[in-house]
C-alpha cells in the first residue's frame, strides 16, 4: 500500500500528488502519515480510493471531496468534510466545529462527539454522529440526514430547511422553528439504514425527529421579528 | 486572527526545557499570529519582600546598567537587573506603585510589562520564531507559561499592543479574538482609577478582570462578569503565580484544544501546536466547552 508522510512532504505537495497523479494509477488505497493537524488534508479529492489518514487532522479535511472514502485515525479541526458532493468521511475521535458544513452528499461519520455547528447549512449530505453535538447544530440545513446517537446541545437545528435530524439522547433546545414530529416508517428505515452505514448497533425506535415547522417559509409581518 | 498556546509541566524534571518544549507550539501557531508574538512564564519566586517588573525597552541597545545605576541613586535602594537586548527583568525591594512611577517619570520610553513575584514577560513584533530567538524562549525554565502570535484586527501592531497583557501581579491573559465594547468598558474603569497603555481590546478585558479579582471576586466569578460585559468573541488563557485558566465565548467562536498528559497540560487554538509534543498520543485530547472555565494548577 502506498505511503505517504507528511513530515516528508508538505500538505501542497501531498494534494497535488492526489488531484495530479493519483488518478489513473490504479491505486485503491493509501494512507497518510503524521498528519500532525495539519489543515487541507486530502481536500477536493476526485478519484475514488481509500485513504487512511493516521492520527489527528487539521481543518477542512476532506473539504469538497467527491470519490473518495476517507478514515481518519484520530480527531480533525474545523470544517471537516466542508461541501463534501459524495463518497464518505469517517472520523474515529472527535470532529471539532462545523463538520459537515454546506455537504452536498456523501457521508460524514463521527465517532466521537461532533462539536458547535455541526451540519451548518447542509445540502444534502448525511452526518452520523455517535456521541454528542454542540450547539447550533443544523443551522439552516436544506438538505439530508443527521443522525445523533448522543445529546444535542442548545438551538438544535435552528431555521432548518428540508433537512432532518435524528436524535437518540437529550436536546438542551430547539433551535427558531425547530420542532419534535412524530416518527413515521421512513423515519425508523433512514435512521436504521444510517447506523448500519456507520456500524452503530442502536436501535432506532430510540430516535427522535427534529424537522422543520417551516413558519419561517414564508415572510409574516405579525412576527414582530419575534421567533 | 491570533494564535494561543499554554503548558503547565506537571513533571519537575520538565521544567528545565519548558521553553523547548513550548517552541513548536509557539511556531505552529505562525499563521494564524505572524505579525507579533509574546510569552509570560511563571519561575521560581522571587525572595519574600522583593517583586520583579519586566521592562521593555525601544531600543536594543538600551543602557540598562544605567537605568540600574539611576534607580539606586535616586530611590536609594539596589536592584538586581538581568538584560536581554531591549527586555529586562528588575528585581526591587520597593513597592510596585513606587517604582513604576519612577520608571515613567525618569524613563518615559521604558514600559513596565508585568509585575510580580514569579512571572517574567517577553513581548514583541516581528515573526513568533524571530521573537523567540530575539528573547531566547527555548531557554527559559519555569513550571507554566502562556504564549501567543498576533494577527492584528483592532489596534497596531506594536510591542506594546502584543500579548500577553497583564494587570495588577503575577496575572496575564492571551487573547484570541475580538471585543466590540472596549472603549466603554476602558471608560468604565478609568472610572476606577485605572490606567492604560494601549488602545488595544485585550487590554481592557485584562485589566477588567484583574479589576475584579482585586474587588474580592474569585477567578470563577469574575469571568461570570466577564461574559456579562465582555461583548465579543473571545477564547481567554490566563496566567497566575500556581495556575493556568481558559475560557471561551459562549458561541465558541475561536478554537481552542487541550492535551492533558501525566507529565504536561498543553493549550493551543490548534491541535497542530499540540503535536510535537513527548508522548502526545497518550494524551487526553479534547476541546474545552464554550461558557465554561478550565483550571490547571501547577
Amino acid at each position: 500500500m502506498e505511503s505517504l508522510d507528511l513530515h516528508q512532504i508538505s500538505v501542497r505537495e501531498l494534494n497535488q500528488y492526489l488531484h495530479q497523479e493519483l488518478p489513473g494509477k490504479g491505486i485503491t488505497r493509501l494512507e497518510i502519515l503524521n498528519p500532525d493537524g495539519v489543515h487541507s488534508i486530502a481536500a477536493g479529492m476526485n478519484v475514488a480510493v481509500d485513504i487512511d489518514i493516521m492520527g489527528h487532522g487539521g481543518y477542512y479535511l476532506g473539504g469538497m471531496n467527491k470519490y473518495a472514502n476517507i478514515t481518519v485515525h484520530g480527531s480533525v479541526g474545523w470544517g471537516v468534510a466542508e461541501n463534501m458532493m459524495s463518497g464518505s468521511v469517517r472520523v474515529k475521535g472527535f470532529a471539532s466545529e462545523s463538520a459537515g458544513a454546506s455537504g452536498h452528499g456523501g457521508t460524514l461519520i463521527i465517532e466521537g462527539d461532533a462539536s458547535l455547528r455541526c451540519g451548518i447549512s447542509m445540502k444534502g449530505i448525511d452526518i452520523v454522529v455517535g456521541g454528542d453535538i454542540g450547539n447550533l447544530s443544523g443551522f439552516m440545513g436544506q438538505a439530508g440526514r443527521m443522525v445523533v446517537c448522543g445529546n444535542a446541545g442548545d438551538g438544535l437545528g435552528d431555521s432548518l430547511y428540508e433537512a432532518v435530524i435524528y436524535v437518540r439522547g437529550t436536546v438542551k433546545s430547539l433551535g427558531a422553528d425547530a420542532r419534535f414530529e412524530p416518527m413515521g416508517d421512513e423515519d425508523y428505515a433512514a435512521v436504521a439504514e444510517l447506523l448500519a452505514r456507520a456500524g452503530f448497533s442502536h436501535d432506532p425506535r430510540e430516535f427522535k425527529r427534529v424537522a422543520s415547522a417551516k413558519s419561517l417559509y414564508n415572510w409574516n409581518a405579525d412576527a414582530n421579528q419575534e421567533y | 486572527m491570533c494564535g494561543i498556546v499554554g503548558l503547565l509541566v506537571k513533571n519537575p524534571n520538565m521544567r528545565d526545557s519548558i521553553g523547548e518544549l513550548m517552541m513548536p507550539m509557539l511556531i505552529g501557531m505562525t499563521e494564524r499570529g505572524p505579525d507579533s508574538a509574546g510569552m509570560a512564564i511563571f519561575g521560581a519566586p522571587v525572595a519574600k519582600g522583593e517583586l520583579k517588573f519586566s521592562l521593555y525597552a525601544p531600543s536594543m541597545e538600551f543602557n540598562w546598567q544605567g537605568l540600574a545605576h539611576d534607580f539606586d541613586a535616586h530611590l536609594g535602594s539596589s536592584v538586581k537587573i538581568s538584560t536581554q537586548g531591549n527586555h529586562a527583568i528588575l528585581i526591587s525591594h520597593l513597592e510596585a506603585g513606587t517604582v513604576r512611577t519612577w520608571i515613567k517619570q525618569h524613563y518615559p520610553g521604558v514600559h513596565v510589562l508585568s509585575v510580580g513575584q514569579s512571572i517574567d514577560v517577553y513581548k514583541d513584533t516581528g515573526l513568533p520564531a524571530d521573537v523567540a530567538a530575539r528573547y531566547d524562549f527555548s531557554g527559559m525554565r519555569g513550571t507554566h507559561l502562556v504564549g501567543h502570535t498576533r494577527m492584528a484586527t483592532e489596534s497596531a501592531v506594536t510591542p506594546a499592543h502584543a500579548h500577553p497583557f497583564t494587570a495588577g501581579e503575577d496575572w496575564c491573559l492571551v487573547h484570541n479574538g475580538s471585543l466590540s465594547n472596549p472603549n466603554s468598558l476602558r471608560r468604565k474603569l478609568q472610572h476606577e482609577g485605572i490606567l492604560f497603555e494601549t488602545d488595544n481590546d485585550t487590554e481592557a478585558a485584562c485589566r477588567f478582570l484583574e479589576w475584579r479579582m482585586r474587588e474580592g471576586d474569585d477567578l470563577h466569578t469574575s469571568l461570570q462578569k466577564g461574559f456579562e460585559e465582555l461583548d465579543g468573541f473571545f477564547t481567554l488563557l490566563m496566567g497566575t503565580k500556581d495556575q493556568l485558566a481558559l475560557v471561551r465565548d459562549p458561541f465558541a467562536c475561536k478554537p481552542a484544544v487541550v492535551a492533558e498528559h501525566d507529565d504536561y497540560v498543553a493549550i493551543a487554538s490548534e491541535f497542530r501546536s499540540l503535536a510535537k509534543l513527548p508522548d502526545v498520543k497518550n494524551a487526553k485530547i479534547y476541546e474545552p466547552m464554550p461558557e465554561e472555565l478550565y483550571i490547571w494548577k501547577v
